[in-house]
């Protein structure tokens, strides 16, 4: 199936006008990607709309997280992991000679698999983290930006009486969405999420996906899951992915109801993966 | 074990701090042995020991730590590996070699690399410059013993932030950190109390190191020993004891020697005990997630 197929299906499944490729938020264009000699992605194109939620799943060692880190130039950061293609953020290619990778990460956010608050940090620096590093001091400015970030990562109410203890003293659903909070203080266009539940119970996970589908409203959110009933849930849009390859790429909905490819329809009814 | 040598070396010191009085031997700047005019005081290689140390730590610690730094988090694999090896074989070398080597070599540099432009831009303006260098002093010491100790900090440095875990590094490229911005906020307080420990024990090896000391620091007695410049003649307590223990000529002279080495064991105490705290207080110990390696 070429891209515009991909598209037009996409289109004629969330019934919306025939949109052209500028208005997408993230267009992924024939991207590569090596772990050394071995191929991790398959000429991968995808597009991923503008405040929508898109999840990747499939089997384990499929590529789904090594797409999502390279839509924020994390992949190559790993020894002798390599990348080739194009990712269109806003129609500009993160991968363009000019651009560096750090301003990239600014504006694309990420929350890993793991949370990995700083230990040695408390909850407020936590989140001012990537502030400081951009070189804001103001206190104020500051303070305001931790709040909001809170708030916006659904922990303000729990933790507004306790900023200054370590981010460590956190369950560990709370220290996760400290994490998402750390991402949202940078303000991303885009925020990236690594099979952000796949450490957590079920309660703190369902606080996680509550706060994706809220989240939506002011950022594109791509997520990778493992767990099937959890892109259902959360997402607008899911991509099935095989071997390094993106086996099918839909509306969610049209996903797991109908899909077209025989190995999409096999993995979500749990045949295999 | 370790009460055994307390206690031998404590009833060793009993007759010179009934002779000298304990605050008398520690504060006193005479060194006499000559029979009758006897006088032990032990201030000037208290003061010749923590300074030679603190030259050392200020010197050897942040290039121990730069060191590491590069190996760990910055140099391609292909080139950590054989500075790594180099540097655990210079950690195995005695530090005789290291004091020889200094004494017909490396001082010479010392002089006239270092001292010498140091003494003749600012002898006029610093006291610590003062002194016209010879090569064998205070500061040459301080230099050798940093590089005696640089092998073990940065070894031990290396290693505390190979276990920092990965996680960590990416927590902070994601905010957008340069990888040295991703050292300095992800790995250096990760590592920090492994850090400190490393540092700690390369000074407990910097204040107890004998034969290396002995050889560049100039070996002056009495109250010549308090070191006045950075480029003055000193001695500490280890390299006293070396030097006098062969040819001592009474039994209050022995116990005067032991005694230095009581003071000694008793700094060395300090300093851990001191280290330990400090580290208690001023790192949260990480828990959870394992290393990359």
């Amino acid at each position: 199936m070429t891209v515009e197929e991909v598209m037009r299906e996409e289109e004629a499944a969330v019934a919306g006008p025939i949109e052209t490729t500028d208005r997408y938020k993230v267009v992924i264009k024939e991207i590569n990607a090596w772990f050394g000699r071995k191929q991790a992605l398959k000429n991968i194109n995808l597009n991923i709309k503008d405040k929508s939620v898109t999840a990747f799943i499939g089997p384990s060692g499929c590529g789904k997280t090594t797409l999502i880190r390279c839509l924020n130039r994390m992949h190559e950061m790993t020894p002798n992991a390599r990348v080739d293609g194009q990712v269109l953020v806003d129609g500009a290619d993160i991968y363009d000679k000019s651009i560096d990778p750090v301003v990239v990460k600014r504006r694309v956010g990420m929350v890993f698999q793991k949370p990995n608050p700083f230990p040695t940090m408390s909850i407020s620096d936590n989140v001012a983290a990537g502030l400081k590093l951009n070189g804001i001091k103001d206190k104020n400015l500051i303070a305001e930006v931790v709040e909001e970030s809170l708030k916006g990562a659904a922990l303000w109410e729990e933790v507004r009486t306790e900023l200054e203890k370590p981010g460590m003293s956190l369950s560990g659903g709370q220290q996760q969405r400290l994490c998402i909070a750390r991402a949202l203080a940078m303000q991303p266009e885009v925020l990236l999420m690594d099979e952000p539940t796949s450490a957590l119970d079920p309660l703190a996970s369902s606080k996680i996906e509550e706060l994706v589908r809220s989240l939506k409203e002011h950022v594109t959110i791509v997520i990778v899951t493992h767990n099937m009933q959890q892109a259902a849930r959360v997402s607008d849009f899911t991509a099935f992915m095989y071997l390094g390859e993106m086996i099918e790429y839909g509306a969610t909905s049209q996903i797991f109801k109908n899909p077209e490819k025989e190995l999409t329809e096999r993995y979500i009814s749990g045949k295999f993966g | 074990m370790v009460c055994l040598v307390t206690f031998s070396v404590f009833r060793g010191s009993i007759q010179i701090f009934s002779y000298e009085g304990v605050i008398g031997f520690l504060t006193g700047t005479d060194w006499n042995a000559v029979e009758g005019r006897e006088s032990f005081g032990a201030l000037p290689y208290i003061v010749g020991t923590l300074a030679s140390s603190a030259i050392a730590m200020v010197i050897g610690v942040p290039i121990s730590l730069g060191i590491a730094t590069f190996v760990s988090e910055m140099s391609p694999p292909r080139l950590a590996a054989p500075i790594s090896f180099v540097i655990e074989l210079l950690a195995a070398v005695p530090s005789i070699i290291y004091g020889l080597w200094a004494l017909f070599v490396f001082r010479f540099w010392i002089r006239d690399l270092i001292e010498m432009p140091l003494y003749n831009a600012f002898h006029g303006s610093l006291p610590i410059f003062a002194k016209y260098p010879f090569g064998l002093d205070l500061f040459t010491a301080g230099i050798v013993l940093a590089i005696m100790i640089i092998p073990i900090i940065s070894s031990i440095c290396r290693e505390v932030m190979r276990v920092v875990p990965n996680s960590q590094r990416e927590a902070a490229y994601s905010l957008g950190a340069t990888r040295w911005e991703a050292v300095r906020i992800a790995v250096f307080p990760y590592a920090k109390a492994g850090i400190l420990g490393a540092a700690i024990l390369g000074l407990g090896r910097a204040v107890g190191e004998t034969i290396l000391v002995t050889l560049v620091i100039g070996n002056v007695i009495g109250i010549a020993a308090i070191p006045t410049t950075l480029f003055s003649q000193s001695q500490t307590l280890s390299s006293l004891i070396a030097n006098e223990f062969n040819e001592a000529s009474s039994d209050l002279h022995l116990s005067a020697l032991i005694g230095l080495g009581a003071v000694l064991l008793i700094l060395t105490m300090i300093i851990n005990i001191g280290a330990r705290l400090l580290v208690r207080k001023m790192v949260k110990v990480p828990t959870g997630e394992k290393g990359r390696r």
